[in-house]
């Protein structure tokens, strides 16, 4: 397997060459960086190159690293994640790409290089609010029809911002702000290395 | 004569053949679909961020209730990520007992579907006879981990306890009993290998009977042949995996080729198919049950002879033994630190994936060094499946969307999550 992943990284070396912003290999699978801007040609070198051969988008998902390790996280704050496998050459890809703004976070769709990657993309628009440059049809997929937000963020809460009843004297349904009081009953706890490692204390 | 204009047709949300909550939105001419717009998310549940506030072992009954007809094979793909990002393996004979319940669950999920898809097409008779086997795969849920359904069975590090040395009887009632209860009970009195090796044995003639009930039958083949065609090409441009990509002519079986758990010393064959209509599909599907059997028999064999943990020995992975408990001051603090704080995970990401009875279940882990997951994402085979419904619905007849949806073999809850 790992002879199968060091020819996978030349491969890379070789095809993407300077398009990779960066190129881990971690738990027997590799990760490459690649900025927005070559985002697309890289792309479609992986899935066109012979050497590479990818032919399917397994998966595409966004994430937001703003409240990565407490507030470690010093680089962007959204990423587009894609995964990709070969069939021919059996073997995964993980490709991270950050939206360059912040505020107003936006990576070229690949929906034309993959077409499996309409509806991802269509839910990482909805739950991240990432706005996909080229799709043709960026709709909400997950949430309600009128939703406000986007519920994934890290600063959006749990239990949200608005709840819905029937309202019997209006006779329909209605929205109101949430009542119930977000509660942890297990903390998130970060600990620092070597933590409880008595002998090398 | 009048004229006559394309209407739009809203199937579902409310609809048995939608098989859950999918509202389709159908463009049609006449009776000729041209359009097909999907609307999910009624099943939504934010199953990725809740289970950011939850602690790693928190998070895993959530995973029984992605995919709610193939519960314990989410919880595979889970385990699996949480135990390479910790370095750890599960011990062999967990693996075994993971990979027979993987299997259990294929045959559940595809004996669903045979029954399902059966009741859309017409055949009704189907949905009894797979809900009659199905009861005895979900008494081996219910005898393991105590629910028939969400089973929260496997964990990080192995899974919760061993097989059990015997199963629940059928006490008498006005409905049960005499030689009929006497008949029930007879396989229930060894131990649960016993139990499922008499399914074991039965199940290859009960798959002969749905083959003679469906294979060739006229009224089958009309609704199922040609209908739904997936050309290789596209199959993998859409994103298609499992039995829809083994319809297509692709041997792809992530078990055979990026084996996990023990499949790889197992012996079984891929059912690839030819055409990739709603057919071939059908028969990979029938082929699956067939390996998934033998698989079984496979791992009853081995478990028979090899007994040994089930859950691994690192003590700030999995819980230590009740007894140690009660003696061990260590022990003790193991047991207090995991349940009020959980398993920390290293710093790291990894996306793994198990052959799910749909399609291929990924599950990618952000982790940051906390005792929650940072960022959990999940990749069902379905949801892809169903975004692609508009290229395969277009041009076919109304009857045949109802086909072609059951024949995708969808489940809301992973498709929503």
């Amino acid at each position: 397997m790992s002879t199968k992943l060091e020819l996978l990284g030349q491969n890379l070396q070789k095809h993407l060459g300077e398009r990779i912003a960066g190129l881990r290999t971690a738990l027997g699978e590799i990760s490459i960086d690649v900025d927005a801007a070559v985002y697309m040609e890289a792309m479609l070198k992986l899935r066109d190159e012979p050497e590479l051969r990818f032919e399917q988008l397994i998966d595409l998902c966004g994430v937001d690293y703003s409240a990565y390790g407490d507030g470690r996280w010093k680089g962007k704050r959204f990423a587009v994640v894609t995964h990709l496998t070969s069939v021919t050459h059996n073997w995964r890809l993980r490709v991270r790409c950050f939206a360059p703004d912040d505020d107003f976070p936006a990576v070229p769709s690949i929906v034309s290089v993959w077409n499996s990657a309409n509806w991802f993309e269509r839910e990482a628009f909805d739950l991240f609010g990432i706005v996909f440059p080229g799709h043709a049809d960026l709709r909400r997929l997950l949430c309600d029809y009128g939703f406000v937000g986007h519920p994934f963020r890290k600063d959006f809460p749990v239990s949200g911002y608005v709840e819905m009843r029937y309202d019997p004297e209006q006779k329909r349904v209605v929205y109101q702000p949430v009542s119930i009081e977000p509660r942890e009953i297990t903390p998130r706890t970060v600990r620092e290395e070597n933590y409880g490692n008595v002998e090398n204390a | 004569m009048p004229d006559i204009q394309n209407y739009t047709l809203n199937f579902g949300p409310q609809h048995p053949a939608a098989h859950g909550v999918l509202r389709l939105v159908l463009e049609l001419d006449g009776e000729v679909v041209t359009r097909a717009d999907p609307h999910i998310g009624m099943l939504h549940r934010g199953t990725e961020k809740l289970v950011e506030t939850k602690t790693w072992v928190q998070a895993l009954p959530y995973m029984d209730r992605l995919d709610y007809m193939s519960m314990m094979c989410s919880e595979h793909a889970y385990c699996l990520a949480v135990e390479r990002m910790l370095g750890i393996e599960a011990p062999v004979r967990a693996q075994y007992i993971r990979v027979m319940f993987d299997e259990i669950t294929r045959l559940l999920s595809h004996l669903l579907f045979i029954g399902s898809h059966g009741l859309d097409v017409g055949a009704m008779s189907m949905m009894l006879y797979a809900v009659r086997e199905r009861e005895d795969l979900v008494d081996c849920y219910e005898a393991v981990s105590g629910t028939r359904w969400h089973a929260a069975y496997y964990r990080p590090g192995g899974v919760y306890r061993d097989l059990p040395d015997s199963m629940p009887q059928y006490k008498e009632s006005k409905w049960k009993n005499g030689a009929r209860l006497k008949q029930l009970n007879e396989a229930r009195s060894g131990s649960f290998l016993d139990f499922l090796q008499d399914f074991v044995s039965r199940f290859p003639k009960i798959v002969d009977d749905y083959e003679t009930l469906l294979t060739d039958n006229r009224i089958w083949k009309q609704r199922l042949v040609d209908v739904g065609v997936v050309s290789p090409e596209r199959a993998l441009q859409l994103g298609c995996t499992g039995v829809m990509l083994r319809g297509s002519g692709f041997a792809w079986d992530l078990r055979k080729k990026q084996p996990y758990a023990v499949y790889d010393r197992l012996d079984f064959d891929i059912p690839v198919g030819a055409t990739g209509d709603c057919y071939d599909r059908y028969l990979v599907r029938i082929n699956e049950m067939r390996q998934s059997n033998r698989i079984i028999q496979q791992c009853i064999d081995w478990l028979r002879a090899n007994p040994g943990p089930v859950i691994c020995d690192n003590y700030k992975v999995a819980p230590p033994p009740r007894a140690g408990m009660k003696s061990n001051m260590e022990a003790l603090i193991h047991h207090f630190k995991l349940c009020s704080e959980g398993i920390h995970v290293p710093e790291g990401e990894v996306y793994s994936a198990v052959e799910n009875p749909k399609g291929e279940f990924g599950v990618y882990v952000v982790s940051d060094g906390a005792n929650k997951p940072y960022r959990l994402k999940i990749r069902s085979g379905a949801y892809a499946h169903l975004a692609a419904i508009d290229e395969l619905v277009r041009g076919h007849m109304i009857a045949d969307v109802v086909a072609i949806i059951g024949n995708i073999d969808i489940i809301f809850g992973e498709i929503d999550r």
